[in-house]
């Protein structure tokens, strides 16, 4: 009974299940470490005639130089190194780099919103596009994004247009998409009666537009919002993987992968994934404020 | 309280509708939805439309907000055609839900017309100030519509429809989905907003004694074709309360659009 209570006291709040829940996750990590790093050090062992029992073997593989998979407090020391102790201004900082992946990936979003807007706006109000313009949309998004990649940023480069704008232009890609279907959805929301009301007001499309149909496709653009500011970070990182970019996540996971530096891959994509965490809880912030602020219900 | 009113001459043509038909052109087969209607209302008449779902009472108030054209036959309304009418605003429209916007508070819905025909901001204040104190309103216009009943949605509605000052409320089977208790009092409140206002109401309903006790000129249909079966007029005092649902006069009214609408049903199967 009183494990029982002690569980539930642990268990009503937020904090309580995400710790536990991280916890799992590391000792999951910790066992993985053990079972990817094994055939290595064990193959040394009997090389080197070694005795060796099953605590060593735990210790040696969370502590291995290029460790096939490094444990966690290994990553954490190389991003307690690469943020912490360098100047962001160090090529080896990755405060550096994280900031030369944030600035093309949102970049890329702003443009990505503004075009998948326009679009949407093209499809809702010209017919001829509703039935043309989709289908190239969605054949878009089924080519690989790491085949068009290159070629955007090489095609870009030939014609002179080199630095962030190229990179951009690949987070724009993947973030078009999501806010243009979204948008497409949301303008087209409001339901026959509101439509014939504004109507009956002797409504110009402009009203429409602005007083019935912008409104009424906020909640489905943050969804979309949502989804297109974390695929903007993407597009940032596997932009910089063709481009051999000096700075950025993309351009650390590849040197890191290039010399077999699996704790500097490691804390470039952990910093990639905070990153994109963080903007989508700012988004959600976005979005309840503005929806408080037009008094719908969340 | 200031009350809107109208210095129209009390019996002109509202509305003028002769020999019109509506046909919808579906994929199978051409559905009559009017047929050869006739009708004349004059300004200050509160009209119901009474018949069976199907019978086309929607869709006549639908053809005079210019909402649906007509196939054939000719219609004017307020000496104008209905298109030209609409471009006037010339009608407030009450549709079967309240249809307010869900991201503007009361007052700025009430404030949606007055925007889009040009009111100051001032004058915006002053106008739904006046009409959401003729529906009994005053307190709630900071509210948001998911914070009221929907009786209450419907009044806001209403004074909304009413705002902008039109000749003609068009009512389409507005308290169609409220309980009967909200229904009876709103029906009392429309009676007495029709008699402040002066308006045309042409209401839409197929409740026979709510249409007996609010019209002026009760119009029977019947449907496919959408047809006019019987028009008969009331003379009950403006003043009435419920209590005229238990006089003679008001059972024998009820009797003959009940005899209308059996009529019609014998005549369509």
């Amino acid at each position: 009974m009183e494990a029982n209570r002690i569980l539930n006291i642990i268990m009503s709040g937020s904090v309580g299940p995400v710790v536990i829940l991280v916890s799992i996750i590391i000792m999951v990590w910790y066992a993985g470490a053990v079972y990817l790093n094994s055939s290595f050090l064990i193959d040394r062992y009997e090389k080197n005639n070694i005795d060796w029992s099953l605590s060593e073997l735990a210790t040696d593989s969370w502590s291995m130089e290029r460790p096939v998979l490094p444990s966690p407090h290994q990553v954490a020391k190389e991003l307690k190194k690469t943020i912490w102790d360098k100047k962001i201004t160090s090529k080896h900082s990755l405060v550096f780099h994280s900031g030369v992946t944030l600035s093309s990936a949102m970049l890329g979003f702003a443009m990505g919103t503004f075009l998948g807007i326009l679009l949407s706006v093209g499809i809702v109000y010209v017919p001829a596009l509703d039935r043309t313009l989709m289908p190239w949309i969605i054949a878009s998004q089924t080519i690989p994004i790491l085949a068009i990649a290159p070629m955007i940023v090489v095609v870009l480069g030939s014609m002179g247009i080199v630095g962030l704008f190229p990179k951009a232009t690949i987070s724009t890609y993947l973030c078009f998409f999501p806010v243009v279907v979204g948008m497409v959805k949301g303008l087209r929301s409001p339901n026959i009666i509101l439509v014939d009301l504004m109507h009956s007001y002797s409504a110009s499309k402009a009203q429409v537009f602005w007083k019935l149909r912008i409104p009424a496709s906020i909640p489905f653009l943050f969804a979309s919002l949502k989804i297109a500011i974390a695929l903007s970070i993407v597009g940032a990182i596997v932009a910089e993987l063709p481009a051999g970019a000096q700075g950025g996540l993309g351009a650390r996971l590849l040197s890191g992968s290039y010399y077999g530096q699996t704790n500097l891959i490691w804390a470039a994509l952990i910093t990639a994934s905070v990153i994109s965490a963080t903007l989508v809880s700012v988004i959600g912030r976005m979005e309840r404020s503005i929806n408080k602020r037009m008094g719908l219900q969340t | 309280m200031s009350e809107p009113t109208s210095s129209k001459p009390s019996k002109s043509t509202s509305i003028d509708i002769n020999n019109l038909c509506l046909t919808f052109e579906t994929q199978t087969e051409p559905v009559h939805a009017l047929s050869d209607i006739n009708l004349q209302i004059n300004s200050g008449d509160f009209v119901s439309l009474i018949g069976p779902s199907g019978c086309g009472k929607t869709t006549l108030l639908r053809v005079i907000a210019d909402l649906e054209k007509p196939t054939s036959g000719t219609i004017t309304v307020e000496g104008k055609s209905p298109h030209e009418a609409r471009l006037d605003r010339s009608y407030g429209y009450v549709f079967q839900t309240p249809a307010l916007l869900p991201w503007r508070n009361i007052e700025s819905n009430i404030h949606l017309p007055l925007e889009m025909s040009g009111y100051s901001k001032h004058e915006q204040k002053k106008l739904s100030q006046q009409y959401l104190s003729l529906v009994s309103l005053i307190g709630f216009e900071k509210k948001y519509p998911w914070q009221l009943s929907g009786g209450m949605q419907q009044r806001v509605s209403i004074a909304r429809a009413l705002s902008f000052n039109p000749d003609m409320l068009l009512m389409d089977e507005p308290f169609g989905a409220l309980d009967e208790i909200t229904r009876d009092r709103l029906n009392e409140e429309l009676l007495h907003l029709w008699e402040k206002t002066q308006k045309t109401v042409v209401f839409v309903t197929h409740s026979i004694p709510e249409a007996v006790f609010l019209s002026s000129k009760i119009v029977v249909m019947s449907a496919r074709p959408g047809k006019i079966i019987n028009v008969i007029e009331t003379n009950f005092s403006k003043d009435r309360t419920f209590d005229i649902r238990e006089t003679p006069e008001f059972l024998e009214v009820s009797q003959l659009v009940r005899e209308g609408l059996k009529e019609g049903h014998n005549d369509g199967s």
